[in-house]
Formats: structure tokens, C-alpha cells, sequence
């Protein structure tokens, strides 16, 4: 049927360019309309190989389907489909067809089945979201989202080189397992690494999503990190470095998470935390560990979307986000309180919430594959998210002391989508069979055995305890209004720094060599003048240079004038 | 004030109750640990108390370091905002300089004067 050879990204782009035209309820219509459509089309299509064509001798497929792609196929609809909702009370083309460009994007790069497909999408990942970040039209976002886009475009432009590197070596651009075994595997993955915020390549994300807007954060936190766990779990499973990378990135943003007075870069931190956990889980690569990365990805895209709403509902009620200016909100945010609580449940991955189901199978693949120091971090990492995520966001956006701000629940369709996501995590939670038959791979794993059960919940509940303990003994930190220095400070602060420091040297360089030069050329040309003052009066320098070109005028004409004569 | 709504949690006895509920569940978790049989993969699930202790001292040990790294990371709110606005170390340098030093250590462009 041709109706297949229709890639998922071709309706979202449509749409966008209909939204164009339409004002109102159509509109609203056309935005819920594109995704539910798209997905159902895409459950009927068959795994496969559906678009190909030959381009300067390189075979190209823009859409592939297989088990891997369609797991991301799948919840990037839902994060769409939510992001919508939840959005729908804006009046905002901007946002609203950027949002619908950067969902189309995301899904083309997840269904490309070449580097060069991929490539394309990769960079308009990358222009299609910076708008949603812009969209907050302040100076602060206009700076965040033009580094946003540099270090984006980067990515992009060391994909492009390792494409073509990589296009050389082997002669084909299908986008397969690629490995670490030649340069082009390690610039890909240089490329995949900024977008999945490999540490010290991280700062865009943690600068950026809180500069976005309410919405435009909801769709910014679905979509390009988890694409790049895509491409990684494609190219590169089972290579060992990931292993420590990823272990490195769920421990040390829940540092700065605790620390961090902004709520909405407090779930920046801990999205980089919990995308740990998938690089990990890539990175050990069996059967085991790939399900636990996809399903992660899987349930991370909606409970962190359900905490990105949450605090964006509290910065739409109350126009403020930070810490410190927050508390008490449980009184007058009954139903967001209840909400915010389900999702960080869920990224705690409390039984019975989604969290849960995924993020035991990479802590039971790191133990099995004999990583005992890694799964010693994971499991600090875990008490640590359900640190910051779990307990700080709702306790100090909720409780902790009373702001006095007034504020009510957000607008319907802001609950609505909150809904959504919130009875997905308690859905996948409790039914994750349904989730696990989506999966790669078929291991027959179960969650739900006494020791899991209570060991994860003998984590949590301990961690808690800490919680209250340290609050009651006055030791816990208090929010501060206050900027962090993370690694952003290289390029915010030193290296501009270095370089202004660097050319003011030159300058001063410069000058001092300058007045130098021209204090002998000015030596010379009074000896000179001295001396010519001394021979004649005529060469002395008191006579303009003109009138000596006159009178060499006046010397050739007279030349001339012989030369007739004769 | 009769309006005043009273809320959950302006009771203090409310929150002392959840406290309880916490403590009673975490005293409930440590005896469940010598009831439930584990099918433990690794030495150290075997050790008493393992993940209740793992748990309790790593997010201590993590709010501490937290806040230890306050003392030199934290800046001002507005700290990006003003390039010109050096770090809390060089503050005594900036008494000093006044704007026409902040010319001269740029350099000034002099091309020509």
C-alpha cells in the first residue's frame, strides 16, 4: 500500500506548514489531530525497509522500521501528543509550529536508515527547537538559545565529517552498528555524545531547557536527548567506554541538582542523571541491558515531561521558579501537587511506578556483567535522584515554608496532559508486560520479585530518612538565590577572559612597538632635515611635498617642449 | 481570622504523624530484610542492613559534598550577566581599578592616534 512509504516526520511538517494558516479551534484540532493520526498509521506499519533511492551513487533510506526505531516511534508520539495538550491554550505560531517541525524532526532522525538521512535531522533537531527556547523573547533566552545552537550545529557539523569518514572507509552509508574501531566511529560518536550531554558536553541542556519557555521546555526534554540514545543504542552497543561515561553522568549532576535554586535546571540536572542510566545500559551492551536503556528512554520521555509540566505550571501560576521564592503551593495546587508527586515517584522508580521497571533491568545487567563499582554508583545515583528529584521539587515547590503566593491550578488542558502522563507512569508501573512486549528483546524479565521489591524500596525510604534527618538537624542546604559554576563557566566566563586578556596584551603590545617605531621614524626625519636645512634652503622640509612635484612637473614639461623644438 | 482555610499541614501534629508513618516504615523495611529470602547476586546484598545503610549514608555524604561545594561555586544570581563583574576572589582588584585603568588594561584599539 503507498500509504506505508509515508515516513512519520511527513505529516508533522505538514501540519506545521497548515498551522500556518489556521487560527482557533481548527488549529487546536489539526495539532491533536497530526499525532493520534500518525501514531495510528504507524502501528499498522509492518517492520521493514519502506523508502529507498539512490543518491550520488549512496543508497538512502529515509524511513526504516525495526524494533529499536518504533520503541522511540512510539513515545515520541506520546511526548507529542502530550506536549500538545498541554500546550494548547497558547497563542503562539511561533512555538506551536516549531514544536510541530522539532516532533516531525525527531521522529525522521529515529526512522532514518542512513548517516546521511540522519545527519539532516540531526541539524534540524537543532533549528526547529532553538525557537521554543527563543520564545521566551528575553535576553537571557536570546543568549542561552544561541549557545544552545552553536554547541548543537557542532554536533551536527562532527556527524557530517564522521559520515564522510566513515562513507570513505567502508563505502556504504546505512546506519548500522558502526563500533570504535576508526576515527569515524569515534567522531560519530563525539557527535552522538554532545546531544546525549556526555559530561563536560553537558552544560547546553542544563542552560538552556530552563530559559524555554513553559511549553516549549515540555518538548525540548522528549526529544533531542533521547534521539541521541537512539543513535548511540544503534551504533555503538556494548561499547565498554559508555559503561564509565554514563556512570559518570548519573552521579555527578545530583551534585549540582541539590545545590541548584532553579527547579526547572533541577530537572535539567536529573535529566542528564537518568539519561546515565540509558548510556549505561547501552554501554553493557547485552540483551538485558539494551531493553533496560530503551524502556528507560521509554518511561524517562514521560515522567520527566510530567515533572517539566508540573514546575511549568507552577512558573505559569505563579511567575516564578526558583526555590527560594516557592512553598506552601500544595494548598491552592491540590491537583499539580498530587501530579508532580506521581512523576517524581516514577523517576525515583518507586514499585509500582514506571521508573521502576526500567531502571532495575540496567542496575540487575550492571551486576550481572560483574560491574560492581559501576552498579555501586548507579545505586547512589538512585538514592540520590529520589534526592533531588523525588523529594525537592515537590517539598520545595509545594511545602517546605509557606510563600504566601496565590496561585490556582493551571488551565485544563495543562491538567489534562499532566493526567495523561501521570496515569501512564502508574499504568506502565503496574503493567509493564505491555511495555516489555515492545522491546528489542525478548528476555522474560519480572520486576516484581521480593528481593527488587525490597531492596529498592528499603533504598528509598532510607533515603528519606536522610532527608528528614538532615532537614530537622538545620543541615540540609538551604535555596539560595545564586548561579552555580558548572562547566559552562570555560566558555561563559574564562575563555572570553583568556581572550580579552590575550588581545589586551597584544594592544598594549602593539602600541608600545607602534610609539617606538614612530618616535625613530620621527628621530630620522629631523636628522634628515637638519642636515638638508644645513645644505639649501630650497630641499629644506619647511617647503611643501607639492611644490617639489611641481616643480619636477615643470621640469619634464620643459623636456618635453625641447624634444618638440628639435 | 474566621476565612483562614486551615490546611493539612498547618496542623504541626500532621506533620508529626507522617513522620511517624516514615519512621514506623523504615523499622517495618529493616525487619523485613531477615523475613524475606533474597536471591542476592552480589556479596554485598548479604551484608545486614545493606540498602537501608547504602541509602542513608550516601545521601548524607551527598548533601554534605553539595554544600561544601557552595563555597566556591556559588556566584550571584545575575553573575553572567555582568561581564565585567569579576570573581568573588579578585573583588580587593576591583576597588582599585577605576574605569580609566579598565581602559588601559584592555589596551585601548590605537591604530592611530
Amino acid at each position: 500500500m503507498w500509504m506505508i512509504e509515508i515516513p512519520p516526520f511527513v505529516p508533522f511538517f505538514i501540519g506545521a506548514l497548515i498551522l500556518l494558516f489556521t487560527r482557533g479551534m481548527l488549529r487546536s484540532a489539526i495539532m491533536i489531530a497530526i499525532p493520534i493520526v500518525s501514531a495510528m498509521h504507524l502501528v499498522m506499519v509492518p517492520e521493514g525497509i519502506h523508502l529507498q533511492f539512490t543518491f550520488l551513487e549512496y543508497q538512502l533510506t529515509p524511513y526504516r522500521v525495526d524494533k529499536l526505531s518504533i520503541m522511540f516511534g512510539y513515545v515520541f508520539h506520546i511526548a507529542a501528543l502530550i506536549g500538545i495538550i498541554y500546550s494548547l491554550h497558547l497563542r503562539d505560531t511561533m512555538q506551536q509550529v516549531s514544536a510541530m517541525l522539532y516532533a516531525g524532526s525527531a521522529l525522521g532522525a529515529v526512522f532514518a536508515g542512513d548517516l546521511l538521512t540522519l545527519f539532516v535531522f540531526w541539524e534540524l533537531l537543532a533549528f526547529t527547537s532553538v525557537f521554543l527556547i527563543w520564545a521566551r523573547r528575553t535576553q537571557r533566552s536570546y543568549d542561552a538559545g544561541m549557545r544552545y545552537l552553536i554547541i548543537q550545529v557542532l554536533s551536527g557539523v562532527i556527524l557530517l565529517v564522521g559520515t564522510l569518514f566513515y562513507a570513505h572507509e567502508n563505502n556504504t552509508l546505512a546506519f548500522g552498528y558502526i563500533g570504535l574501531d576508526s576515527v569515524a566511529g569515534w567522531l560519530i560518536l563525539i557527535a552522538f555524545g554532545i546531544k546525549c550531554a556526555f559530561p563536560i558536553a553537558h552544560n547546553w541542556l542544563t542552560d538552556a531547557y530552563p530559559e524555554a519557555t513553559v511549553t516549549g521546555t515540555v518538548f525540548l526534554s522528549a526529544f533531542t536527548t533521547k534521539v541521541a540514545v537512539y543513535a548511540l543504542a544503534r551504533a555503538f552497543p556494548g561499547a565498554e567506554i559508555l559503561v564509565y561515561i554514563g556512570a559518570a553522568m548519573t552521579c555527578f549532576p545530583i551534585f549540582f541538582a541539590v545545590i541548584e535554586n532553579d527547579l526547572r535546571r533541577v530537572l535539567a540536572y536529573s535529566l542528564i542523571n537518568q539519561v546515565g542510566f540509558m548510556v549505561v545500559g547501552i554501554g553493557i551492551g547485552t540483551a538485558l541491558a539494551i531493553n533496560g536503556a530503551v524502556s528507560h528512554a521509554f518511561n524517562d520521555v514521560i515522567f520527566k515531561g510530567l515533572l517539566f509540566m508540573s514546575m511549568g505550571a507552577v512558573l505559569q501560576m505563579t511567575g516564578r521558579i526558583n526555590g527560594s521564592d516557592l512553598g506552601g503551593l500544595y494548598k491552592t495546587m491540590p491537583k499539580t501537587t498530587i501530579l508532580c508527586i506521581i512523576g517524581a515517584a516514577s523517576i525515583s522508580a518507586f514499585p509500582l511506578f514506571s521508573g521502576f521497571v526500567s531502571k532495575s533491568m540496567v542496575m540487575s545487567a550492571a551486576l550481572e556483567e560483574g560491574y560492581d563499582w559501576i552498579w555501586l554508583m548507579l545505586l547512589f545515583a538512585s538514592a540520590g535522584v529520589f534526592h533531588h528529584a523525588g523529594i525537592k521539587i515537590p517539598y520545595f515547590a509545594f511545602f517546605a515554608h509557606d510563600s504566601g503566593l496565590k496561585a490556582n491550578d493551571p488551565p485544563n488542558n495543562m491538567l489534562l496532559a499532566m493526567a495523561i502522563a501521570a496515569s501512564l507512569c502508574i499504568a506502565i508501573g503496574i503493567y509493564p508486560q505491555a511495555l516489555y512486549s515492545l522491546l528489542p528483546y525478548d528476555t522474560g524479565y519480572n520486576p516484581y520479585d521480593a528481593t527488587h521489591v525490597l531492596a529498592q524500596t528499603q533504598l528509598l525510604f532510607f533515603s528519606a530518612l536522610a532527608f528528614v534527618w538532615l532537614n530537622l538537624k538545620g543541615m540540609y542546604p538551604p535555596e539560595l538565590r545564586s548561579t552555580n559554576l558548572d562547566f559552562d563557566w570555560i566558555y561563559r566566563r574564562a575563555m572570553p577572559n583568556t581572550l580579552q586578556h590575550i588581545f589586551s596584551v597584544i594592544w598594549q603590545a602593539d602600541r608600545a612597538l607602534r610609539d617606538a617605531l614612530k618616535l625613530r621614524l620621527n628621530i630620522y626625519l629631523s636628522y634628515f632635515s637638519g642636515k638638508n636645512d644645513r645644505l639649501s634652503f630650497l630641499l629644506s622640509r619647511n617647503y611643501p611635498s607639492g611644490s617639489m612635484v611641481m616643480w619636477v612637473a615643470v621640469v619634464l614639461a620643459t623636456y618635453l617642449l625641447l624634444s618638440f623644438i628639435k | 481570622m474566621k476565612n483562614e482555610k486551615k490546611y493539612l499541614f498547618d496542623n504541626p501534629n500532621n506533620v508529626k504523624r507522617l513522620l511517624h508513618i516514615l519512621y514506623a516504615c523504615c523499622v517495618i523495611l529493616v525487619v523485613l530484610d531477615f523475613v524475606i529470602h533474597r536471591h542476592t547476586t552480589h556479596d554485598w546484598e548479604n551484608l545486614w542492613a545493606f540498602y537501608p545503610i547504602y541509602g542513608f549514608i550516601g545521601c548524607v555524604v551527598l548533601v554534605i559534598v553539595a554544600t561544601w561545594m557552595r563555597t566556591f561555586l556559588m556566584r550571584s544570581e545575575d553573575y553572567y550577566d555582568n561581564p565585567t563583574e569579576t570573581d568573588a576572589h579578585n573583588d580587593y582588584l576591583d576597588n582599585n581599578t577605576s574605569n580609566n585603568n579598565v581602559l588601559n588594561k584592555k589596551g585601548e584599539h590605537h591604530v592611530d592616534d
